[in-house]
């Protein structure tokens, strides 16, 4: 009895040599951050004197006073991400399956081109946007509009509030086939083909049958992965509306999507409790559509 | 089954009935390039080009002057380019090397290890998959005060290092290392430690090509720890300096944007290198990425 629980207590502490590491960093730079917004979400905090405590405050002014947020923010949120989330998805989905349907060697060549625009930053790309959405008529895009006599006079792309929350769904679904989409690529080839010979077999028609009563069951788990990384995914990737029109608040606010609502509060106002709150309903946002993908793909035991 | 003509996941060959595939692919794959292309190019386009009138998608005569002038002109500070880009570079490899092992060493102990703790921290790394990072930047801000990494190199380097997709992949990898090859290795007198270098580290090596990619992808491109944690401009990454050259008004400055193109190029090539040499590594881990 004795020596056994000396040998658990030892298995325990070489255990936590090796998670340990990682368990501290993870429990200092994404738990307590978590935590800390919690705990600053009930207070005003203006970084230079000590929060107070206000209770449901910031909560209620969200719901009831910022303007902004639900003239705006919510739903440019919304729009934003009902476009970029589940149209992203869908595109790394089918890009994949495209992928999986041809050779080896031409599928590497098409994958690396597809999921490159996932590699460049969005600081570098800002400077091929700036330029492609310039909006003199020497601007690239106005000025092959213009030739081709589509339009008559130069748009200001990324400063007109009609325009640029086109381009943020664009250049975001641009650069949405990211880890997702090559785990679902990968998911694809690792089908098991008898799978498809039984299902034509038990009469499957077409390619879409198969996909529908094949591909996608037998690979849920990454079905499920992708799910969570596009929906992340979408919530962090609306700064690109900052970069492209260089300003926080965006023009008219017709780019300001969530993110930019919290960096708007907390680095250029200073109200730091305020801009918690939105950040734990962002959480709590996030949190919930994964959960809902969860439902969808999860495999039923 | 010679005769089954139904799916042809992952052919061996080309046949016609594949055209359609490469005719959506391929113009899908261009659009997809377009941009990257355009970057090439107008960083090698020589002043004269970027001024032209009508604008030119593709240069014509291609110049290196650009990267010449960005090494050479310190347009925003009086620190040299070169000192951001070896910070950077220090930067990236210590979050890439780092997050590796500390990932890998965590990954092996929720797999193979028995603990009390063991599902707790998995469970919690799976609800960590869907944090979105940018959304507490002010209680990290404050943390990383609190811990004096502000204006320091550590600064950039310790805030980035778990990365919870980085060990949830890994985990799934080390999942499927038999368990019979860590029992005879422990027979024959291995530790845990022994077990680790000699038999997982070399099975797992495509998970930590993985994670090596989406770390370098996570550090290389990031600009939040020089813009929060960093007021000293020599501590600074080469990300950030980008901001400087992008800011607003880029388009009026037809001369810096050849320049910024320049930068831009020296962003995006190391990611494009990686991802050559580990495509296929890459493939492999993800066929066990699924989440259940």
């Amino acid at each position: 009895m004795k020596a056994a629980t000396r040998k658990s207590w030892r298995q325990e502490l070489e255990a936590m040599v090796f998670v340990g590491p990682f368990v501290a960093l993870f429990s200092v730079f994404i738990v307590v951050p978590v935590l800390v917004a919690i705990y600053l979400s009930f207070t005003y905090f203006n970084t230079v004197q000590v929060p107070v405590f206000i209770g449901l405050k910031n909560y209620v002014n969200l719901l009831t006073q910022d303007n902004v947020f639900m003239m705006y923010v919510l739903p440019n949120t919304f729009k934003f991400s009902l476009m970029v989330g589940p149209g992203g998805y869908i595109l790394s989905f089918w890009l994949a399956w495209l992928l999986s349907q041809i050779s080896r060697r031409s599928r590497s060549v098409l994958t690396l081109a597809i999921y490159s625009p996932s590699m460049t930053a969005a600081v570098a790309m800002a400077v091929v946007w700036l330029v492609i959405f310039s909006g003199d008529g020497a601007g690239y895009l106005n000025n092959f509009l213009i030739e081709s006599g589509f339009i008559e006079k130069p748009i200001q792309w990324t400063q007109s509030p009609h325009y640029l929350m086109y381009i943020m769904m664009i250049v975001t679904l641009w650069n949405s086939m990211g880890v997702g989409f090559l785990a679902m690529l990968a998911g694809i080839l690792n089908i098991n083909p008898e799978l498809y010979e039984a299902g034509y077999i038990d009469g499957i028609k077409n390619r879409l049958q198969e996909v529908w009563y094949i591909t996608i069951p037998s690979m849920k788990p990454q079905m499920l992965f992708g799910a969570v990384m596009a929906v992340v995914g979408t919530f962090q990737a609306g700064d690109i509306g900052v970069q492209l029109s260089g300003a926080n608040p965006t023009p008219q606010y017709a780019g300001q999507v969530i993110i930019n609502h919290i960096q708007d509060y907390g680095f250029i106002r200073y109200d730091m409790g305020y801009a918690s709150a939105v950040s734990v309903v962002l959480l709590l946002i996030v949190y919930i559509l994964s959960k809902v993908c969860w439902r969808l793909f999860a495999e039923k035991e | 089954m010679s005769a089954f003509q139904g799916s042809k996941i992952n052919p061996t060959r080309f046949h016609r009935t594949q055209i359609k595939y490469y005719l959506f692919l391929i113009l899908l794959a261009v659009f997809m390039i377009l941009p990257i292309i355009f970057m090439f190019s107008q960083a090698l386009k020589p002043l004269n080009e970027l001024f032209l009138y009508p604008p030119r998608f593709l240069v014509e005569n291609p110049s290196f002057k650009n990267f010449y002038d960005l090494i050479n002109v310190t347009s925003v500070t009086v620190i040299p380019m070169t000192r951001f880009l070896f910070n950077s570079i220090v930067m990236t490899a210590s979050v890439v090397v780092l997050s590796i092992l500390i990932s890998a060493m965590a990954g092996f102990a929720l797999s193979k290890m028995q603990f009390k703790s063991k599902r707790a921290i998995f469970e919690a790394n799976i609800i960590a998959l869907m944090f979105v990072p940018a959304s507490v930047a002010i209680p990290r801000y404050l943390i990383v005060n609190q811990l004096g990494l502000t204006d320091n190199m550590l600064g950039h380097i310790i805030p980035l290092l778990a990365l919870p997709v980085g060990l949830f992949l890994i985990k799934q990898f080390v999942d499927q290392t038999p368990n019979d090859l860590i029992e005879a290795a422990k027979i024959d007198g291995a530790g845990n430690f022994g077990v680790f270098w000699k038999i997982v580290i070399p099975i797992i090596r495509p998970a930590m090509a993985t994670v090596a990619i989406l770390a370098f992808q996570l550090a290389w491109n990031n600009t939040e720890t020089s813009e929060i944690y960093m007021n000293k401009e020599t501590l600074r990454t080469f990300a950030f300096y980008m901001t400087t050259l992008t800011g607003t008004g880029l388009e009026n400055r037809v001369a810096g944007q050849g320049i910024a193109a320049a930068a831009a190029l020296i962003m995006f090539v190391p990611n494009l290198i990686i991802f050559i040499f580990l495509q296929s590594r890459v493939i492999d881990t993800m066929a066990h990425s699924g989440l259940k």
